[in-house]
């Protein structure tokens, strides 16, 4: 592994860590219900704070449970991950194409 | 950051729908002239809007016991400058409320200004003061992308606080309350945001050099590392 591949594999752990360390050390654990979303907090609060607020528009859509919900929010981020892939991947193909095209011969340089 | 369908009083829904809209004019303005003028950034364009998709749809659990998402608009601010992540951002959002029920139609307006307007020109000034004193590009990239996540839920806590001042602590009170929802519980998520940023970042340098110098992230495009020696 290069130098480059390892702080691109750090960087992605610290974030990992960042995502499990809440989980592991049980930071949910004084609420009735752990790890809710924030943006349904706020609407507890607001209820809270103005019982009489009613909410004057409703979604248009509404996924009818909480699976298909979380698959619509998969199906975002593999579209974002897909384009993402091509995009790196196109880039790459297109840079060994012309080191190739250059050397006239089979590739030998591992990258910069 | 999402305010939910209905959940802003109509006269403050409006407000900021109107506040939001010429910053998405003036973007898609920025945008259609990025496109005619150098067709081949089509495809980055394509990919920093990509990576907001990946991380507005990652909800991770934080600090507080309670789940949020990045945003995902400093890299795109960084590179082709916010006016353009004014429509990326409000595709993103409008993706969220029309299939998921997630913010809503009569909130697009404010959750645009807080994801789309403010959040990627906060990161931007940030990145560009820093890169201005000669901070390291990373650094810079960084903080850029940790001060865009961060300010927009500031904003929507703001934008929360307005709509619902507490009947005894007033604007003040509810602020603190909306705050401590997202405020505080977005610390780490935006420190995860600046590295994934950052991560992107270092690929794109590793990949696209050309784009980058043209776009004038990189000043001299030879040296990956370089602390890009500012002629301004």
């Amino acid at each position: 592994m290069n130098r480059n591949t390892r702080i691109n594999a750090l960087l992605l752990l610290a974030v990992a860590a960042l995502a499990v360390l809440p989980l592991v050390l049980g930071l949910g654990d004084h609420k009735e219900e752990p790890f809710t979303g924030a943006d349904a907090e706020a609407e507890t609060a607001i209820t809270e704070m103005e019982p009489d607020y009613e909410p004057w528009f409703s979604p248009l859509y509404e996924p009818p449970s909480g699976e298909i919900e979380s698959a619509l929010f998969a199906v975002q981020a593999a579209i974002g991950a897909g384009v993402l892939a091509y995009y790196f991947g196109l880039r790459r193909g297109r840079r060994q194409g012309e080191e190739r095209a250059l050397a006239a011969r089979p590739d030998e340089s591992a990258g910069d | 950051m999402h305010i939910a369908e209905g959940f802003l009083p109509p006269a403050h829904a409006i407000a900021w729908g109107v506040a939001s809209a010429p910053f998405v004019v003036h973007g898609v303005r920025s945008l259609t002239r990025e496109v005619r003028e150098h067709p081949e950034s089509t495809l980055l364009l394509g990919a920093s809007g990509a990576f907001m998709f990946v991380l507005s749809a990652l909800k991770l659990p934080s600090v507080t016991g309670s789940c949020s998402h990045p945003t995902g608009t400093g890299l795109g601010a960084i590179l082709f400058r916010p006016p353009i992540m004014a429509v990326l951002g409000t595709i993103t959002l409008l993706f969220q409320a029309l299939l998921l029920a997630h913010g809503g139609l009569t909130t697009l307006g404010a959750n645009v200004f807080s994801m789309a307007i403010v959040g990627p020109w906060a990161g931007y000034g940030v990145y560009r003061l820093l890169r201005r004193y000669d901070v390291p590009l990373m650094v810079g990239v960084f903080f850029g992308a940790f001060v865009a996540d961060l300010s927009t839920y500031c904003v929507t806590s703001v934008q929360l606080a307005l709509a619902f001042p507490d009947p005894s602590s007033g604007f003040l009170g509810a602020l603190g309350k909306f705050g401590s929802i997202f405020a505080v519980t977005q610390i780490p998520l935006a420190v995860s945001e600046g590295l994934l940023t950052v991560l992107v970042m270092r690929l794109l340098v590793q990949s696209s050099k050309g784009e980058l110098t043209r776009l004038g992230v990189l000043l001299t495009g030879t040296d990956p590392k370089e602390r890009a020696v500012s002629a301004r």
